[in-house]
């Protein structure tokens, strides 16, 4: 005589979320968003307060004049889904698993220079917060170095058809020399082996030529700059040595770039400090009065007394009340078939469209690494120059052993405060390098901005569900923005 | 799927790998209804795969006793010896298979 386990189910691992009157779920350990019917609601409800046996929840189904058969049919949608699991199931360990040793690289961040003709008062290479050991180092990548780090790219990146290579600093076009020496050459070597390398890098404008501009755009180089906002609150922090601000000096110079670069997006990246939260305000002046095709935000990064310029609580909730305006104005733009340049919504878009489901924040020591003036690998280009932090040389390759235990510590299944975080698929505990400033560690939670990372998901997630059922048209356009990675 | 419409491609790739499943194959306990076959007890065979608590030990007959019938009598698809091709004698030393499942030989493919 067989008898039979009697299943008591519980509401597996969700995050539900209305948009446009209707009823969804993101499921975190898929990255997966589905609309809900009144059934599934119902058999949610149910399960709220506490497990319920299988036949007690299919009797409750069929009392409510569900077949016998839909009941058992809608019952094993819901378990195969995750939406609801069988109490004595015990969730797996997350597993801490490593990328293949040969893991092809996809892009270089090269710091071409080390040196800058600003100071910024909250400069994360510079500043108070600093982690990069500079004494004794090149201050200017060298055309070998440059070269070196070329071939070290397409020779690691087997298998892509196409390569990234951001230029970075320092500010970058101090040494714009060497950039134009790097294009020409990589072109050329990527040629050999029919592959091809596309290019951006990041400046603070203020060495910005027309010259230099039409080699930019003639080259499809994406161009990203540092900006703050208008004049008051770009003046604040993003000053010369002398303190005499900026702002006067880069808007000439990017209105010529925005008028001449047309071959790719230029976009406008803002670091939020103390004083200089307006994000609307900065918005409207970096899209309208400047031309901008996209700005994105994001938060100082800086220790736990933060300064003078660090954001507090005040000042994020701020941020964050900031962020709600825009995402409305997103939203209606996306509703009537038009694109906003708010990236912080495309960018959460774009994964959400995708199902991303991160091991790690980023790419950071897996198809990303920087690469130091001196020819020093580093997960990324915050770590340039931190001899803490070197993963290896462009001559001699990635440290393996290095790179795996940046990798380990780093992974989401290692936080263990992300593990039942249902918005752990995008953030995966926050960047490695905030999380090395904040904790001294760069496998740490970023524990401090938890709640704001799921409230401005949520957010997205209510964009999404939103234009899923007014405009869905509209998201297909976000399918090829990002790969998953 | 009926009740849950996916919106994004991991969604669609989990209601793509439920509509494969429905036409696959059926564990004769895949919870929470169990798929109960008639015809492999009648024969001496106790067909389970698992018993009630999902182990083996608490199975009718030992494990080893679903090889026998799958090769005598049975048409359920497991991996057995060739006996008509290959291995004709596999079985001539299990007489009576309650007490002799032990003798089965071993096949090597």
């Amino acid at each position: 005589m067989t008898t039979l386990l009697e299943h008591r189910y519980r509401a597996g691992e969700m995050h539900r979320f209305l948009a446009a009157e209707a009823d969804f779920v993101y499921l975190p350990r898929a990255g997966a968003i589905f609309a809900l019917d009144a059934a599934t609601a119902d058999v949610l409800g149910r399960l709220r307060d506490a497990p319920v046996a299988h036949g007690d929840l299919a009797a409750a189904l069929t009392d409510d004049g569900m077949s016998q058969a839909d009941a058992e049919g809608l019952l094993r949608e819901l378990r195969l889904v995750g939406l609801i699991e069988a109490d004595h199931v015990v969730s797996p360990v997350a597993l801490v698993d490593s990328p293949p040793a040969d893991f092809p690289l996809q892009a270089l961040v090269l710091n071409v220079t080390n040196q800058c003709n600003l100071a910024c008062t909250y400069c994360y290479e510079f500043g108070a917060d600093k982690i990069s050991t500079q004494t004794g180092k090149p201050k200017y990548m060298t055309p070998e170095t440059a070269r070196a780090a070329v071939d070290f790219l397409l020779d690691s990146a087997k298998g892509r058809d196409a390569v990234h290579v951001t230029f970075f600093g320092g500010e970058t076009l101090m040494n714009f020399k060497l950039l134009r020496d790097v294009v020409a050459y990589a072109d050329a070597k990527a040629a050999e082996s029919g592959r091809r390398v596309t290019y951006s890098l990041t400046t603070n404008a203020t060495l910005l030529t027309d010259p230099i501009i039409d080699f930019l755009a003639g080259h499809a180089v994406g161009v990203t700059v540092s900006i703050d906002g208008p004049e008051e609150m770009q003046d604040a922090r993003r000053v010369y040595k002398s303190g005499k601000g900026s702002y006067a000096v880069i808007l000439p110079r990017l209105k010529a770039l925005i008028a001449r670069h047309k071959t790719r997006a230029i976009t406008a990246r803002v670091t939020l400090s103390a004083g200089v939260t307006d994000v609307v305000a900065i918005y409207h002046h970096l899209k309208h009065d400047i031309g901008f095709h996209e700005i994105g935000f994001a938060p100082v990064t800086t220790t736990e007394d933060g300064h003078d310029f660090g954001l507090n609580g005040d000042g994020m909730r701020g941020v964050l009340n900031g962020f709600h305006a825009l995402a409305d104005e997103w939203l209606d733009h996306a509703l009537r078939g038009q694109m906003h340049g708010f990236s912080n919504v495309s960018e959460t878009l774009s994964e959400l469209v995708v199902g991303t489901n991160k091991s790690h924040p980023c790419g950071a020591g897996l198809g990303l690494l920087g690469v130091s003036p001196s020819g020093d690998l580093s997960p990324c280009h915050r770590f340039t120059d931190a001899d803490e932090h070197v993963l290896g040389h462009v001559g001699s390759g990635v440290d393996q052993d290095r790179r795996a235990d940046f990798l380990a510590r780093g992974h989401v299944g290692a936080k263990y405060e992300c593990t039942s975080c249902w918005a752990r698929p995008l953030c995966a505990g926050g960047c490695h390098h905030e999380a090395f400033v904040r904790y001294g560690d760069t496998g740490h939670a970023n524990l401090h901005y938890c709640d704001w990372i799921r409230e401005w998901t949520d957010r997205v997630l209510a964009i999404y569900g939103t234009l899923a059922v007014r405009n869905p048209q509209f998201l297909e356009r976000f399918a090829d923005r990002k790969g998953l990675s | 799927m009926k009740h849950l419409t996916p919106l994004n491609a991991k969604a669609r790739r989990i209601s793509a790998d439920l509509a494969a499943q429905e036409e696959d194959v059926v564990a004769l306990q895949q919870a929470p209804r169990p798929h109960v076959p008639l015809g492999c007890s009648l024969s001496f065979s106790p067909g389970w795969e698992v018993d009630a608590t999902g182990g083996t030990a608490g199975l009718c007959q030992p494990v080893e006793r679903d090889l026998y019938d799958c090769y005598v009598t049975c048409f359920w698809p497991v991996q057995v010896a060739d006996h008509v091709n290959y291995s004709p004698d596999w079985a001539s030393n299990c007489a009576a298979a309650t007490k002799d499942w032990r003798n089965l030989d071993i096949v090597f493919p």
